[in-house]
């Protein structure tokens, strides 16, 4: 077998421990997120169908399930990646990825593609059940995804650096409760920024989640709060920078090797 | 010409102000088993670290099988298996699906599987092959992590006390199971407390304290130039004489062992005997052991855990 094989199974075998191990436990990685939004759909469509107007035409309840969906895909993306390595580093085992021949590059590769694929997938089963009870345009497939596919792999990206980071799963709870939380429920998954006060939209053009949110929701309604091209170059941009940043901590060993 | 299982050239290893490695320079042969002792904190786990990877050098070089730790990690890595020290596992699998994966990750597949068969035999894990990694018992789990290690047929492997806490059955069954393997090729690195251990199953040992190698020779020289034989006399109620108070290493209720540089000593300890009109009640003459070595070398019998 030549090498470039071995090593493609290398990573191939990392990856799909990783999607394994969050399909194990599939009620509490899949299901339950899929619940939480589900929830949600329910009650804010309850309270404010009818009340809130966003866009002319498109009823409350549609214009809030790209926003769930875009929610559920970017925390559970953040919740595969960070989560594999804070108990690997807590249990001890990450050690046996660490005594492999594997790279810091294929170590990211296949980390970061069992986050996407838990991420796209949440999103996509919520899509699936949100069409029980609403009918969803979709007018650029294209974006859909493209903001689907880099939105997870942005937050997979970011969850391998607060993993990394973290050394106890209290500095892990902190992460995700003080900095992934607010940026997604201040990015616009319940409202369109324009019914803001003008400063908090200035706050919330800061925001990386607003962009993916606002783009992702283009897709299905070929409307959004900014062009979807600026979107787009929003989160390519945050995604090179953390790619950057994740891939310099794995070259480094920091934190993993002394 | 072959290259060495292991080489080791000037390694020095600083943690912020400790000197933990002060230039340890060591060759491993193929096929050898070897032994490296030393009490805690002497620098073992820190040198077999930088072998795995796991610690980086602060300076000099390392290689396994010719393949530099640092520059050719992924060659050096293929060629070693590291057994662990402490007792960790994945959760989410069973024993067998572990064992894949820990191939798989050095890019072998199913034509694996008739080794970790083997392996599974080898360590008696063959029944608990479809059990949960976290509904093992503890001597099961180390058992397990150790197939971990071999899953990828290292020649090199090393294991970093992989008998602390583990009963007498286990210890022989992975004895034999690891003597089968280096009587196949692969060169065994062991880090042990347990020095009859070593004494039995190493060729060739080394003995760390402080960061430095201090005694590397093949287990029978280091008993023969470091631990002479010992003369253990039985006298009853009569004292040792004065003359032999300076051979003396221990004694209580008229029981008294005494240390033999040489065997000339012997002549001598029973002639002062014989003036001092003692009489000898019984008299036995005592192999030296690798714990007399590593007495006579660390100095103290701190930090082994026996």
């Amino acid at each position: 077998m030549s090498v470039i094989n071995q090593s493609n199974r290398g990573t191939y075998t990392l990856f799909k421990k990783e999607v394994l191990r969050f399909w194990r436990v599939a009620f509490q990685t899949v299901a339950s997120p899929v619940l939480t939004a589900l929830l949600y759909l329910l009650i804010f469509s309850h309270v404010l169908e009818g009340r809130v107007h966003v866009y002319e035409s498109v009823p409350y309840t549609a214009f809030l399930i790209p926003g769930l969906i875009m929610m559920s895909l970017l925390q559970n993306a953040f919740a595969n990646s960070s989560s594999s390595l804070i108990q690997s580093k807590v249990m001890g085992n990450i050690i046996f990825i660490l005594l492999t021949p594997l790279s810091y590059l294929q170590f990211y590769i296949a980390l970061l593609g069992a986050a996407m694929v838990r991420g796209l997938f949440v999103g996509l089963a919520i899509y699936l059940v949100a069409l029980f009870f609403v009918t969803l345009p979709i007018a650029h497939l294209g974006w859909i995804l493209a903001f689907a596919v880099l939105g997870s792999a942005l937050l997979g990206t970011f969850g391998i650096i607060a993993g990394i980071w973290a050394d106890k799963f209290d500095q892990m709870a902190a992460f995700q409760n003080f900095v992934i939380m607010p940026l997604t429920f201040l990015s616009g998954v319940f409202y369109s920024i324009h019914s803001l006060p003008s400063f908090w939209q200035t706050v919330s053009k800061f925001n990386p989640f607003f962009y993916m949110i606002d783009g992702f929701r283009y897709g299905f309604f070929g409307k959004g709060d900014v062009s979807p091209w600026v979107s787009i170059a929003v989160v390519f941009a945050f995604l090179l920078v953390l790619a950057l940043v994740c891939l310099k901590m794995l070259k480094s060993g920091y934190k993993l090797r002394a | 010409m072959m290259s060495s299982a292991i080489q080791i050239k000037q390694v020095h290893k600083y943690f912020g102000q400790l000197h933990a490695l002060k230039g340890v320079d060591l060759t491993i042969p193929q096929g050898e088993f070897f032994g490296l002792l030393g009490p805690n904190g002497a620098g073992k786990s820190t040198l077999i670290n930088i072998l795995a990877g796991l610690l980086k050098p602060s300076s000099g070089n390392a290689s396994i099988m010719g393949h530099d730790v640092v520059q050719d990690y992924q060659a050096a890595r293929m060629a070693l298996g590291v057994v662990p020290q402490e007792l960790v596992f994945d959760p989410f699998f069973n024993v067998r699906e572990m064992l894949r994966f820990q191939a798989g990750y050095f890019g072998r597949g199913r034509e694996n599987d008739a080794w970790v068969d083997e392996i599974l035999e080898g360590l008696g894990l063959t029944d608990k092959a479809h059990t949960n990694m976290r509904k093992l018992s503890g001597g099961m789990k180390r058992r397990a992590l150790i197939a971990q290690a071999l899953a990828h047929k290292p020649p090199v492997i090393v294991l970093d006390e992989p008998t602390a806490g583990v009963d007498v059955e286990l210890r022989q069954m992975l004895w034999a199971f690891i003597k089968k393997l280096n009587q196949e090729g692969h060169t065994i690195i062991l880090t042990t407390h347990y020095l009859e251990e070593a004494e039995t199953l190493c060729s060739r040992v080394a003995m760390m304290k402080q960061g430095e190698i201090v005694a590397l020779d093949s287990t029978s020289n280091l008993l023969n130039k470091f631990a002479g034989k010992n003369l253990r006399l039985t006298l009853g109620n009569s004292p040792l004489p004065a003359s032999l108070r300076s051979m003396l290493k221990s004694g209580d209720n008229g029981v008294y062992m005494l240390a033999l540089s040489e065997l000339t000593q012997m002549e001598f300890a029973l002639s002062e005997l014989r003036k001092a009109n003692v009489s000898i009640e019984d008299m036995q003459l005592i192999e030296p052991d690798l714990e007399d070595v590593f007495m006579a070398l660390v100095g103290s019998k701190q930090g082994i855990k026996a």
